[in-house]
């Protein structure tokens, strides 16, 4: 492909053609509508629960002013979403360079690479904070001895967490755009390659990066585990568990805002993916 | 313009002017992500390997492993393996007859995205918030328990409990059906139109039709992700824990139980226990990879 | 006496779009047929109601006397091979050629038996046991053929077979399938938009565009008859000249400055119309016919065994297109030196300015 070539496709987003097609059997569709009904009724009625259940309190927004008025919810959704961020710098920071140049140059190392972000599958997280405890926890690391040593080690944590997204998104985004051809464009037209990286390939994966992040964040926002073990109770699920055991109804609130969080950000997710025909990650294995 | 001929030509010889500075710059883009995923991930996971080779007094030994056939680590496992295999082939059932039914089964197109969206929403819903809103709902005080009462079937009067392995079913059954949905989709959609008109061109009914051609190439597809599932569930402890508080034990609960100093009294033991969840839950990313690479050869 | 029969068939699809408007052919018992016209002109629509994999709004098909407009697709008697083969990629070639067989349920001996045979026909004896994945385009779709006669079907029904195959083999592939239909002497739909592949395999072509029958005839009608503007553009080259009328009932005009004779009374009123060439009537130099037309040479297309020659005419009247062939002691003229040819007055076709007339209503003289 010519350099204008490319500059084109990379506009268009990709249209499947739709063909018309004749109506399916009417028993086929009542069917469905039946099964759709049935599913949205198991998902809904534990949010409808949580809802109502948080409305018992006398009076009955009690709950709900109690929580929004508890300072340790901003300040735990506060700190998880900066957790949540300096997580997701990390990750574009490591993997970016990483996927491209594996692209561009080093197709060899692809399955090594592809492996390495498919391994946090196989160690789940409870299994990656027992390991990351006993090698970190003993002197002279003794990262988890300390405030500012355990939240690094949170951080990493969910770094590698992030990898089997991140990794996808961001792969999926450099096939799309022919990075070979655009490459070499640059360079024929003078530019070096902190021009490139920052000018050309990061605002075409703007997409794929935004997708990654938006995923790990809702991750990382619910994330149990890991920031239990790692003994941060300033993250958000650590705090709701704690509360659980100890107040009524205004878990009930906090869940429906931790399912409001959730949604939101699986929204943005939809919206940034929108008319595109590359599928976007959206599930957080857990 | 350039004629094929020449852009083929200046593909396959390497710029020369870069030639010598490419060692050193690609590696500079690749190294940090090495380095970074040895200590973070591989070196973690080395110290448990090592740690569950060994015997509290440091010597090497496979003790460990024989151990873990004991009781208490025994049943963890039998209950870890029981609830995710439970949870996994009905997710996996349900899950693709909803697939189904929301791609092919004659709704209106925007449910799909509606349906999609929501699936990633509620496979995300993990962990703590999920089981306290189960709580919420059907736990000894939830609503729907109170409304049930109400109208006379008593729950937990029958004996029925949500702190118990059905209960964690029907939990887990919450993020396993939209996982299992956005799996299974890309191969649903992977089904040609043609496949089902050639059929009926040639004389099959419906039955036959998912008899002979559909089921047989959505199987590796449907295994695989049901696998998959299988794998997600093994691996939760959030859930499980904020459930059950520890009493039902699974092999994450108790690993979870060692890093808070619960006695399984033998660290050793307990990295013996993390190492055959890894070997678990690298048999099913390998499964899974065999079946979807099978898979995607039939629908080129 | 009519085998297959479609009357007044129409296809307009819920949103209001109409994918074909009444459409009548009948077809001979073992006749080939092509349905040709360009992408969105509603052949394949037809073809999917005669299969049924699209019900028809209005209108009946008929075959061998019994209405099939109602039954449903795995209830007739027809074998289709699609555009993309639709082999089955978990079956073998075997199971995939006999399953119309199975589903019928036929004993095993006689389903192995038959497919054997069918293999031969199609020249892929020995890969039975191969799985489609393992196969080239070309050799999916002669199994798909195979799969389609297995069961011996009453109506054979080809959606652009060849579309997605390497030209080279489609040349090949097309005369395997006419000598295979002629063999069995089976009756045959065939859609396609490569006028090509129709002219040279049908016994008749029914030409479409948006929706309606522009022509139906034998390839030499189609060609050398076009009965409407369309179809004498869309079938093989065409060169369209705007004439200045001088006498209308004697048929003289003026191209490009230069008087000519065309065969025929102008019908159309005005002062200007359309003519038509087709290249093989024009000859290069002075003789041949009693017209000619000086121009400048356009451009030259060096085919191998012919040299396909574009010749512009003065006052922008249009570009005459010939085909001579190659003479390898004379060079082809070289770009933008003057050049003449001729051709005869009956060569012209009048083609109306106003498209809905239907030609050759002109009355020869």
């Amino acid at each position: 492909m010519t350099s204008q070539q490319v500059a084109a496709t990379i506009d268009q987003p990709v249209r499947k053609a739709r063909r018309r097609r004749e109506g399916e059997p009417i028993h086929k569709v009542i069917a469905s509508w039946f099964i759709l009904v049935v599913a949205m009724a198991y998902f809904f009625l534990p949010l409808l629960g949580t809802l109502i259940f948080s409305f018992r309190d006398r009076p009955w927004y009690n709950a709900w002013t109690d929580t929004l008025n508890d300072p340790m919810l901003w300040k735990t959704l506060g700190f998880s979403f900066l957790i949540g961020a300096v997580t997701i710098v990390l990750s574009i920071v490591l993997l970016v360079p990483t996927a491209f140049w594996v692209r561009l140059r080093l197709p060899r190392l692809r399955p090594f690479v592809e492996f390495v972000t498919l391994l946090p599958f196989v160690v789940p997280p409870i299994v990656l904070v027992y390991g990351l405890v006993i090698t970190f926890s003993a002197p002279p690391l003794g990262l988890t001895t300390t405030e500012q040593g355990s939240n690094v080690l949170l951080v990493c944590a969910y770094v590698i967490l992030s990898f089997p997204y991140m990794y996808r998104a961001i792969d999926a985004g450099l096939r799309t755009i022919d990075i070979q051809t655009l490459t070499e464009a640059c360079q024929s037209l003078g530019a070096g390659w902190p021009t490139i990286m920052l000018r050309v390939i990061l605002p075409n994966l703007r997409v794929a990066i935004l997708s990654g992040a938006f995923l790990t964040m809702a991750i990382v926002m619910g994330e149990f585990t890991i920031a239990n073990f790692l003994a941060r109770q300033g993250m958000f699920a650590v705090w709701l568990q704690q509360i659980s055991g100890n107040l009524a109804y205004q878990p009930a609130a906090v869940v429906i805002i931790s399912f409001g969080i959730t949604w939101a950000a699986m929204g943005v997710i939809a919206w940034i993916g929108r008319g595109r025909s590359s599928k976007v990650e959206l599930t957080g294995v857990r | 313009m350039t004629s094929p001929a020449t852009s083929l030509e200046t593909r396959t010889a390497p710029p020369a002017r870069s030639g010598r500075r490419r060692p050193r710059l690609t590696a500079l883009g690749v190294v940090p992500f090495f380095l970074f995923a040895f200590l973070f991930l591989v070196l973690p996971t080395l110290y448990l390997v090592a740690g569950s080779f060994q015997n509290q007094q440091g010597q090497w030994t496979l003790q460990n492993y024989f151990n873990l056939t004991k009781s208490y680590t025994m049943s963890a496992y039998e209950a870890s393996i029981e609830i995710s295999l439970v949870t996994a082939v009905s997710a996996g059932v349900f899950g693709f007859v909803l697939a189904y039914a929301v791609i092919s089964g004659g709704l209106p197109g925007r449910i799909r995205g509606i349906v999609t969206s929501f699936s990633g929403v509620a496979s995300n819903f993990a962990g703590i918030p999920l089981a306290l809103a189960f709580i919420f709902t059907i736990g000894r005080m939830g609503f729907l328990t109170l409304a049930l009462k109400a109208v006379g079937v008593d729950l937990y009067g029958s004996g029925f409990t949500i702190y118990s392995k059905v209960g964690l079913e029907i939990v887990y059954f919450y993020f396993q059906l939209p996982l299992m949905l956005l799996v299974i989709a890309p191969a649903i959609d992977g089904l040609k139109k043609e496949w089902r008109e050639a059929s009926e061109n040639a004389g099959a009914s419906t039955f036959q039709f998912w008899r002979y051609v559909a089921l047989p190439v959505l199987m590796p597809s449907l295994l695989g992700s049901m696998i998959l599932l299988f794998g997600n569930a093994f691996g939760a402890q959030a859930t499980a824990f904020a459930l059950t508080g520890g009493f039902i034990p699974l092999v994450t609960i108790v690993i979870g139980g060692q890093l808070s100093g619960d006695a399984l009294g033998d660290k050793n033991l307990g990295y013996a226990l993390a190492m055959g969840m890894v070997v678990i839950m690298a048999m099913v990313l390998v499964a899974y990879s065999f079946l979807t690479r099978r898979a995607e050869r039939w629908q080129r | 006496m009519s085998y297959l029969v479609l009357t007044g068939i129409q296809k307009v699809f819920p949103g209001g779009t109409v994918a074909v408007q009444d459409f009548n052919l009948s077809m001979e018992r073992g006749e080939f047929v092509s349905f040709l016209g360009p992408s969105g002109c509603g052949k394949t629509t037809t073809l999917r109601m005669i299969a049924g994999f699209e019900i028809p709004t209005a209108g009946r098909v008929v075959l061998d006397g019994r209405d099939m407009t109602d039954d449903p697709p795995n209830r007739r008697n027809v074998g289709m091979v699609f555009q993309s083969y639709a082999l089955f990629p978990n079956m073998n070639v075997l199971d995939n050629i006999g399953f119309g067989l199975k589903v019928r349920k036929r004993p095993q001996d006689e389903i192995r038996k038959r497919t054997l045979e069918l293999l031969s026909l199609v020249h892929l004896e020995g890969r039975e046991n191969r799985y489609p994945y393992q196969m080239s385009g070309g050799q999916q779709q002669r199994v798909a053929l195979a799969r389609a006669l297995a069961y011996e079907p009453q109506v054979l029904l080809l959606d652009e077979p060849l579309s997605a195959l390497d030209a080279k083999i489609r040349v090949s592939l097309r005369q395997e399938i006419r000598s295979i239909q002629r063999q069995l002497g089976i009756t045959s739909v065939y859609v396609t938009h490569d006028q090509e592949e129709a002219l040279s395999l049908s016994d008749r072509i029914v030409v479409m565009s948006d929706g309606n029958i522009e022509q139906i005839g034998t390839p030499f009608e189609i060609y050398n008859k076009p009965a409407t503007p369309f179809v004498a553009r869309f079938v093989g080259t065409l060169s369209t000249l705007t004439a200045k009328v001088v006498d209308a009932g004697v048929g003289r005009v003026l191209i490009g400055g230069q008087e000519v004779s065309s065969g025929h009374r102008i019908a159309a009123s005005g002062t200007e119309t359309m003519l038509a060439l087709r290249p093989e009537v024009v000859r290069l130099g002075d003789g041949g016919g009693s017209n000619r037309l000086t121009g400048e040479v356009l451009d030259v297309a060096f085919l191998g065994s012919v040299v396909r020659i574009r010749v512009q005419l003065p006052q922008d009247s249009g570009i005459v297109t010939l085909d001579t062939f190659n003479d390898p002691t004379t060079p082809p003229p070289g770009l933008g030196n003057p050049i003449t040819v001729s051709f005869p007055p009956s060569a012209l076709m009048p083609l109306d300015a106003a498209d809905a007339d239907r030609i050759f209503a002109a009355e020869p003289i």
